[in-house]
């Protein structure tokens, strides 16, 4: 799977450099996030602007990464959600749960 | 010419192995069709998208139950568009499951369980499950607009 990291003031930025996040991918994409927490960063952007498609299994490592984020006192956030990737945060009601924001810049701005 | 009217057919089979990197190729096939069908007054790429989750969960389903060490473990995809209705169906011979076991998730305190079946229920008019000796058979309706 296709993932950059970049430190960006006091947050680590995980790219997803992929169109989908699902079944196949997310189990490796749960363990990059899990690796990230484990090595004390805590406070998560996560940037998906390239991805186009996300499923029930997508949704539920981001939930996961957000919960163990939270546990740890640190935080997980989206950014660059395409059109139809939020509304499936909004149908599961998800995008209450989350924080989202447009750009990184705004993510950036609110970590 | 007026007065006729030509209703097209489309339907497509595709067999996979039970593993996971064939998601991708199913989901886009499907998204295919959905900019094929005619005639069709919605939104086609919303529709493909939502066909392609539809399909992508069942068959994460299917190879969750499923064995990834032999042929017999093959899962068929039929995508079958006939008189503005769509029809999916996927068989397999797994395991199984029982779809009326299988909880609504519960949206306001989110475990990240039960949303595939959600969105199948949720996006489809109808979703059956039948279970015989010849494998599993979920089938999914949805009338086309």
């Amino acid at each position: 799977m296709n993932l950059e990291t970049e430190e960006i003031k006091n947050a680590t930025v995980l790219r997803i450099k992929e169109k989908r996040l699902d079944a196949h991918n997310s189990p490796e994409f749960k363990e990059r996030v899990l690796k990230l927490l484990e090595n004390g960063k805590i406070n998560i952007i996560i940037e998906m602007s390239e991805v186009r498609f996300v499923d029930s299994s997508g949704l539920g490592v981001l939930l996961s990464g957000f919960k163990n984020a939270a546990s740890l006192k640190g935080g997980l956030i989206l950014t660059g959600l395409q059109s139809q990737v939020k509304s499936m945060f909004e149908l599961t009601r998800l995008h209450r749960v989350f924080k989202i924001y447009p750009t990184l810049e705004e993510a950036l701005g609110q970590d | 010419m007026i007065g006729s009217y030509y209703q097209s057919e489309v339907k497509v089979e595709v067999v996979i192995p039970t593993q996971t990197r064939y998601l991708s190729l199913v989901g886009s096939i499907v998204e295919e069709v959905a900019r094929e069908i005619d005639p069709y007054s919605g939104d086609r790429e919303i529709l493909g998208y939502n066909l392609n989750l539809v399909l992508t969960e069942a068959l994460a389903n299917a190879i969750a139950h499923g064995s990834q060490h032999s042929r017999e473990g093959d899962i068929k995809i039929s995508i079958h568009v006939r008189d503005n209705e769509l029809c999916i169906r996927v068989q397999d011979k797994g395991k199984g499951f029982d779809l009326k076991s299988i909880p609504q998730p519960d949206l306001d305190n989110p475990t990240g369980g039960g949303l595939g079946l959600f969105f199948i229920k949720t996006l489809m008019d109808t979703v059956q499950y039948h279970q015989a000796k010849s494998g599993n058979i979920l089938e999914m309706r949805k009338q086309l607009r």
